[in-house]
């Protein structure tokens, strides 16, 4: 989320889930809502169907949103700050923005101004494919909206321009002054459940709990007197240079905690190669995942169900999990193993509970310095909450941006890092579906959700079915720079012509082994939602 | 500010805002009015009239959970004519369904039962007349077993209302009204999603948790309130467990934010993996690459990796060893991965998947 923080000094969710309902306009952008977080689109379908809420829809699907949508600009694939830029264009040629806002609380406003005159509408049409009709109505129902809010997620993010396209999506928010108000904001969905929290929590190379900079020398002298240690101050590599660095054998040994890069990185084939060149690989996790297969220590550990904790959700809102039934075998919760293993290797750890870890947590963490196990019982909070008396905060960036000013960042478009040519001629698009989580360890073991979606589909308009010669539910090879995986087809107007779209839920058709591992340069996010295949009859 | 409106109800002077309802009223001021086809955050329909009440000077009874209260009204909650009115309406109902409390799941919190023993009903003066549908127990989360359907229409306004997946509706078939899918469809060959909210507002046995069937009695329940692991939503759930098995997940409505009490598919029918065969109960090590994983126990697992991981920092320095935490761990757990990696490891190499 390194866009957001540039240009607000915040990477968060700025305001609430609730809010959604009772807005006046939501744009969609990148977020297939009912499918990944169907509970927060049931507040904008209420919204648009009870509330009189308009909504905009930019995807280059047609997903479920849509048929809710007052306006649905459907762009080719990757070509989100063209778009973004050309409601910009839109929006300042016909003065429609927000001149006070941007004089009094934003800054840089006169280098996006001059980026954006390049986007007109007809330019635009020609490199999204959105018609400049369709993108002057979005425009004017953007800015003409008193309260809007955008929500995002990782059809966003995950390109090699996706700091880029959060960047456009900040300036456009800001551009009609929608950031710090009630309803208004920029809201990235967040995918995993606990990301929010890991993110806090200081699970990021270059920052401590609450963002605090390791490079920072006063964040670090305030750590290593928390912890006892005199702490290094060269911020760490992020997990596609891990993995890159394991490949050269300058990574020796990997402990990983219940994720799977196995599944969920791109281009596997090299994932696995560097995972099986370190000397220890540890990996700690409640099932045998394909990354656990090659480990040389597993260790079992315990699910949400069977532990106390918090987790922190995409709103910022830190929220109690609580034991339900006792872990099966000898598995123990992740805590736990974390504090044998750093007793044993001469650094005590001595909780008895993960409530004691919390009060530690709130020491250092000023954002949830105001929090306890026992506020917490009822309702969650949102951080930040600096003291005990503190409610919380229901939006961001209230009178000030985190950083002061908000920053407008000129940006261009860059067309993504692989397109379709003669010989991969189709756009592949990957993302989740609504039955499935992740890497798919939990749901796959689900009876119910596994009935109703047992198997990777790929996704294929008509059109290009027939020019294929591919019939509903045959077998389909689909080929990559990358590599070749098998799936059945699913023929669906959802898929525009030229664009297919594959989960990666499903280790027997492991989509990431065609993604293209090319990472936006701030964000180190790969361009998962962006390659070129070819597609034929198995 | 809204104008105050005085009026009685049971001889009782209350006062309430304009807009509000008779039924409204009652529940703020501790007056117990039975309802059944009413259901907070959606439309009052008035469909059932099980909450009828006495208006003086009206010309029949109202319905409360869906008559305003205006000025000067004299309402009645408990008369004989209201009670005979609820009697008839629960005893047609009753009648009118297979309502065999011995086998049904909702058994002990039914609130169409609750209204039988309520108004003290021995039985039903009319002849049990079920209409013979089929249980549709064609997928595994959901089954419903209309013979047991009020036609309360609460699911089908859960469905349009709440998750506004408008999937359900009402239809007549052979002069019988029914609720469900369009063209009369079983839900897995429909559009449904399978959130279950119209489970969740079922007041009957007619829509209920597959999985749960013969799994407990309500009673024999234990409830226990936590937040959802699948997305970054963090719904509250009530997961509901007995002999230390989760049985049923329901949303959880008391506190509200930030799902209102909705789930999703995942949420509620997506926790069959916590207790499943495949998971891992025993440290599992190699010593070398060729072999095959092997059962050890914790002591051997933990030396194992301290002395392997204290091998390499002095070898190699702090900075070749790195950690991936994970997004789908608590927030403790998260923090102390970290503080081991940059505390006891001494290096920042550690990040998550959350960039995916
Ligand atoms: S499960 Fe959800 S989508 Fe399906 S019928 Fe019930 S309320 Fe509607
Ligand atoms: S199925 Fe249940 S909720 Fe739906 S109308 Fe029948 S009794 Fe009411
Ligand atoms: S119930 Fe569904 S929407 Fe809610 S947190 Fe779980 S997965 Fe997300
Ligand atoms: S509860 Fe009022 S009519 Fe059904």
């Amino acid at each position: 989320m390194a866009g957001l923080a540039a240009s607000f000094g915040s990477g968060a969710m700025t305001n609430s889930i609730e809010e959604l309902e009772f807005t006046d306009l939501i744009l969609a952008t990148g977020t297939n809502t009912t499918e990944n977080h169907p509970v927060i689109s049931s507040f904008i379908k209420r919204g648009v169907r009870q509330q009189g809420v308009k909504l905009i829809v930019i995807d280059p699907r047609e997903i479920d949103l849509v048929k809710y949508a007052d306006v649905w600009l459907c762009h080719k694939p990757g070509t989100d700050v063209a778009v973004l830029n050309g409601l910009m264009n839109v929006i300042i040629s016909e003065n429609l923005y927000a001149r006070d806002y941007i004089a009094e609380r934003t800054e840089n406003f006169d280098a996006l101004k001059a980026v954006v005159s390049k986007y007109t509408p007809e330019h635009v049409e020609k490199i999204s494919g959105v018609s400049a009709k369709d993108l002057k109505k979005a425009a004017r129902m953007y800015a003409q909206a008193k309260r809007a809010s955008i929500v995002y997620a990782m059809g966003i993010t995950q390109h090699t321009s996706g700091t880029d396209n959060v960047k456009s999506v900040a300036n456009l928010s800001m551009l009609c002054g929608n950031v710090g108000i009630e309803g208004g904001g920029v809201n990235p969905l967040r995918g995993q459940n606990n990301v929010q929290g890991a993110c806090d929590m200081g699970g990021l190379p270059n920052v401590y709990p609450a963002y605090q900079q390791v490079s920072n020398e006063a964040a670090r002298k305030k750590f290593e007197a928390a912890w006892g240690v005199k702490l290094s101050a060269k911020p760490g590599l992020t997990l596609m240079e891990i993995m890159a660095a394991a490949g050269k054998g300058d990574i020796k040994a990997l402990y990983i905690m219940g994720e799977n890069p196995l599944l969920s990185d791109p281009d596997l084939k090299h994932v696995e190669k560097e995972l099986r060149n370190l000397d220890l690989l540890i990996v700690q996790d409640i099932f045998l995942t394909e990354t656990a297969q090659i480990a040389n220590v597993v260790l079992p550990s315990t699910s949400f169900a069977e532990k106390e904790g918090t987790f922190t959700n995409t709103e910022r809102r830190v929220q109690r999990v609580r034991k339900i039934v006792d872990a099966p075998g000898e598995a123990k919760a992740d805590w736990e193993i974390i504090s044998e293993l750093s007793t044993k290797m001469g650094y005590s750890m001595k909780y008895s509970s993960a409530k004691e870890i919390f009060y530690e947590v709130i020491n250092v963490t000023p954002s949830y310095a105001g929090m306890t196990y026992e506020r917490l019982e009822k309702e969650g909070l949102q951080w930040p909450c600096p003291t005990a008396d503190h409610p919380g905060t229901k939006f961001l960036h209230k009178d000030r941006f985190s950083r002061g000013l908000g920053l407008f960042h000129a940006i261009e478009y860059i067309p993504p890092a692989e397109l379709p040519d003669e010989e991969y001629p189709l756009f592949l698009s990957t993302g989740r579906v609504l039955y499935h989580y992740h890497t798919g360890t939990m749901t796959t073991r689900a009876q119910g959700p596994s009935e109703r979606y047992p198997e990777s589909l790929v996704e294929i308009n008509p059109l290009d079915a027939e020019k294929l010669g591919i019939s509903e539910g045959q077998i389909v090879k689909v080929t990559s720079r990358r590599g070749t995986i098998q799936a059945k087809a699913q023929i669906t107007q959802k898929s525009m012509p030229g664009t297919i779209f594959m989960n990666f839920h499903f280790a027997g058709a492991p989509v990431n082994a065609l993604t293209n591992p090319a990472l936006d340069p701030t964000g180190k996010i790969p361009e998962y939602k962006v390659c070129a295949v070819k597609l034929e009859a198995a | 500010m809204e104008k105050e409106i005085a009026f009685t109800i049971d001889g009782k002077n209350v006062e309430a805002n304009a807009g509000q309802t008779i039924l409204e009223c009652a529940r703020e001021n501790g007056i117990f009015i039975p309802t059944l086809c009413h259901y907070e955050k959606t439309t009052n329909v008035g469909a059932c009239r099980v909450c009828v009440v006495e208006v003086e000077n009206a010309r029949s009874l109202v319905a409360s959970c869906c008559t305003p209260v205006s000025p000067g009204m004299v309402v009645r909650t408990n008369t004989e004519a209201v009670r005979s009115a609820q009697k008839m309406i629960v005893e047609l109902l009753w009648s009118s369904g297979d309502h065999n409390c011995l086998t049904c799941e909702q058994n002990g919190q039914c609130e169409l039962q609750n209204l039988v023993y309520w108004l003290q009903i021995e039985k039903p003066r009319f002849e049990i007349e079920p209409p013979g549908y089929t249980i549709e127990d064609t997928n595994t989360m959901i089954q419903r077993d209309l013979n047991k359907c009020v036609l309360c229409g609460r699911c089908v306004r859960a469905c349009n209302e709440i998750q506004v997946n408008e999937v359900l509706d009402f239809s007549m078939r052979s002069s019988h009204a029914k609720v469900g899918p369009a063209f009369d469809a079983d839900y897995i060959n429909s559009s449904c999603v399978f959130c279950g909210e119209c489970l969740q507002v079922c007041p009957t046995g007619a829509i209920i948790f597959r999985q749960a069937k013969f799994a407990g009695r309500p009673w024999e329940l234990q409830k226990t309130r936590t937040t959802c692991a699948y997305c970054g939503v963090g719904c509250q759930m009530d997961v509901y467990s007995k002999d230390g098995k989760i049985v049923k997940v329901l949303g959880n409505r008391e506190y509200g934010k930030p799902n209102n009490g909705s789930l999703c598919v995942k949420g509620r029918f997506g926790m069959d993996f916590i207790q499943h065969p495949d998971r891992l109960k025993k440290p599992l090590l190699r010593h070398n690459k060729n072999e095959d994983l092997k059962e050890v126990s914790w002591e051997e697992a933990i030396s194992f990796i301290a002395n392997k991981l204290s091998a390499a920092k002095k070898k190699s320095g702090p900075d070749s060893i790195a950690g991936l935490s994970s997004a789908r761990c608590t927030n403790e757990e998260n923090y102390l991965f970290q503080k081991f990696m940059r505390a006891v490891i001494g290096t920042n190499n550690v990040d998550h998947c959350a960039r995916l």
